[in-house]
C-alpha cells in the first residue's frame, strides 16, 4: 500500500486549488460581464426592465447555488448538449456572480446623488456620456470595496462545483480523503488553502472599506 | 430538442418533499435558535469582552467566513470521527449550519454593537444598572433591532446553503429530490421543483422573520 506524507496530500491539493481559482475567475469576469449589461440595461430603460431584473437576483439571490448547479448540469444534457463539466460549472456560477454583483452595482449607482443625473441631463449628454464621464467614475469608486469582498463569496461558491463532479480543491480533497483514510488532516488542509487564498482578499477588501470612507468623510 | 417535462412524476411524491421541507425548516430553526446566541455572545467578546477571549474568537470568525460551508461540513462529518467523535448526519449538519451563522451574525451583530449612542451607555451606568443589565436591556435590543434585516438574510443564506447537507445523507429538500431523481429517473424536473419551493420558502422565511423580529426578538 501506498503511504501518503502529509506533503503529498498537501501537494496534490495545490494543483487542484488551481482550478479552483480559474473557475472563480471565469465566473467572476463572466458575471462582471453579464451583471454589468443587466444593470446598464436597467439604468437605460426602467419599467418592464426593472421587474425582470429585479426576478433575476431575486431567483438567483432566493434559491441555493447547489440547486443551479444541477440544473445547469442536468438542463443543458436534457437540450440534448453534451457538454463537460467545465461548461455547467462555469455557466451556473456566471450567472449566480453576475446576480449578485448586478445587485452590488445597483446599489453604487443608486448612492449617486440624484442632482448628478438631473446635471448632466441638463448638459445635454447621452444616456452613454452620462454613464461614461459622470455615474460611473463616481459609483466605481464606491463600488470596489464589495466587489472585491464578493469575490470571496465567489471562491467559496466554486467548491459546491465539486458536487457536480468538477475536480477543484473540495473534490480533490474528498478523492484524497477516500485513498488516504485521513479525512481530519485533508480537510483540515483543504480548510487551510481555502482560507490562505480569501483571507487576504477579505483583508484587502476591508482595507478599501475603510479608505474609501474615510475620503468620503 | 425531443425531451418532454413530466413534472406529474415528481410532484406524485409529495409526502416526500413534504418531509424534506420539514426537516429543511427543522434544520434552519436548530441553526437559528443557537446560530444566534452564538453570534451575540461572539459579538459582545469581539467589542468588549476579555482580550484572552477576543484572539479566539476572532480566529473563529474569520476561519469561518473564509471558508466554503461545504469544506466545513464535511469536516465536521467526515474529519471530526478520526478523533473519536461520530456525529449522525443530522447532528452534524446542525452543528456546521450553527458555526457557519455564529460566524457571520457575530459580525453582524458586532455591527450594531458597535452603532450603540455612548450617552445611552453613559444614561445606563448613572441609573446604577450592572454592565449586565446594560448589555441586555439598554444595548443590546436596539442593536439587533437596527442589524435585524442583516440577519434575516444571513438565515435565509444558512437556509438555502443547507441545501449541501443532502451530500452528507442529512434528508432535508434537495436530498429528497436526489431521491425523487433516481427513481423516476426525472432528474431536472426534480431539481426545478426543489428550486421553486426553495425560492417560496426563502421568500416567506424572509416575510415570517421580519413579522417575529420586532414582535418576539427584540421588542418593538
Amino acid at each position: 500500500m501506498v503511504q501518503f506524507s502529509n506533503w503529498d496530500i498537501l501537494r496534490n491539493l495545490i494543483f487542484a486549488a488551481e482550478w479552483t481559482i480559474v473557475l472563480s475567475l471565469i465566473a467572476f469576469v463572466g458575471g462582471g460581464l453579464v451583471g454589468g449589461c443587466l444593470l446598464v440595461a436597467r439604468l437605460w430603460r426602467g419599467g418592464w426592465v426593472n421587474h425582470v431584473f429585479n426576478g433575476y437576483v431575486q431567483l438567483f439571490q432566493g434559491t441555493p447555488l447547489l440547486m443551479q448547479l444541477f440544473l445547469s448540469y442536468f438542463g443543458l444534457r436534457l437540450l440534448g448538449v453534451e457538454v463537460s463539466v467545465w461548461v455547467s460549472a462555469s455557466l451556473a456560477l456566471t450567472l449566480y456572480t453576475s446576480a449578485f454583483l448586478a445587485e452590488i452595482w445597483r446599489g453604487c449607482v443608486a448612492a449617486i446623488p440624484k442632482g448628478q443625473w438631473e446635471a448632466s441631463t441638463s448638459l445635454a449628454l447621452s444616456f452613454g456620456e452620462q454613464l461614461r464621464h459622470v455615474i460611473l467614475p463616481q459609483a466605481l469608486r464606491i463600488a470596489i470595496p464589495p466587489t472585491v469582498g464578493f469575490l470571496v463569496q465567489v471562491i467559496k461558491g466554486t467548491a459546491l462545483a465539486s458536487v457536480i463532479g468538477f475536480v477543484e480543491l473540495t473534490r480533490a480533497g474528498n478523492m484524497i480523503a477516500n485513498v488516504t483514510y485521513k479525512p481530519f488532516t485533508v480537510f483540515a488542509f483543504v480548510g487551510l488553502m481555502y482560507f490562505v487564498i480569501c483571507y487576504p482578499i477579505s483583508l484587502y477588501a476591508r482595507y478599501l472599506e475603510r479608505k474609501t470612507h474615510v475620503a468620503r468623510r | 430538442m425531443n425531451a418532454q417535462l413530466d413534472f406529474l412524476a415528481v410532484l406524485s411524491d409529495w409526502p416526500m418533499l413534504l418531509v424534506g421541507v420539514g426537516w429543511t425548516l427543522a434544520l434552519t430553526a436548530m441553526a437559528m435558535a443557537i446560530g444566534l446566541v452564538v453570534a451575540v455572545a461572539c459579538g459582545w467578546v469581539r467589542n468588549e469582552g476579555p482580550a484572552w477571549l477576543a484572539a479566539p474568537v476572532a480566529a473563529y470568525v474569520e476561519v469561518i467566513r473564509n471558508t466554503p460551508f461545504i469544506v466545513q461540513l464535511f469536516f465536521v462529518f467526515f474529519g471530526l470521527p478520526s478523533l473519536g467523535i461520530r456525529l449522525s448526519p443530522t447532528f452534524a449538519s446542525v452543528l456546521a449550519m450553527t458555526l457557519n451563522l455564529g460566524a457571520y451574525g457575530a459580525e453582524i451583530v458586532r455591527a450594531g454593537l458597535l452603532s450603540t449612542p455612548k450617552g445611552q451607555i453613559e444614561a445606563a451606568q448613572s441609573l446604577a444598572l450592572t454592565r449586565f443589565q446594560v448589555f441586555t436591556r439598554v444595548v443590546l435590543p436596539p442593536a439587533l433591532k437596527r442589524v435585524w434585516p442583516a440577519l434575516v438574510s444571513q438565515i435565509v443564506i444558512v437556509m438555502l446553503g443547507s441545501a449541501v447537507c443532502g451530500q452528507i445523507a442529512t434528508e432535508e429538500l434537495s436530498y429528497a429530490a436526489n431521491v425523487i431523481a433516481a427513481e423516476s429517473f426525472r432528474t431536472f424536473e426534480a431539481y426545478i421543483v426543489a428550486t421553486v419551493i426553495y425560492l417560496l420558502l426563502a421568500i416567506s422565511l424572509r416575510r415570517a422573520l421580519n413579522w417575529a423580529g420586532p414582535r418576539f426578538i427584540f421588542g418593538r
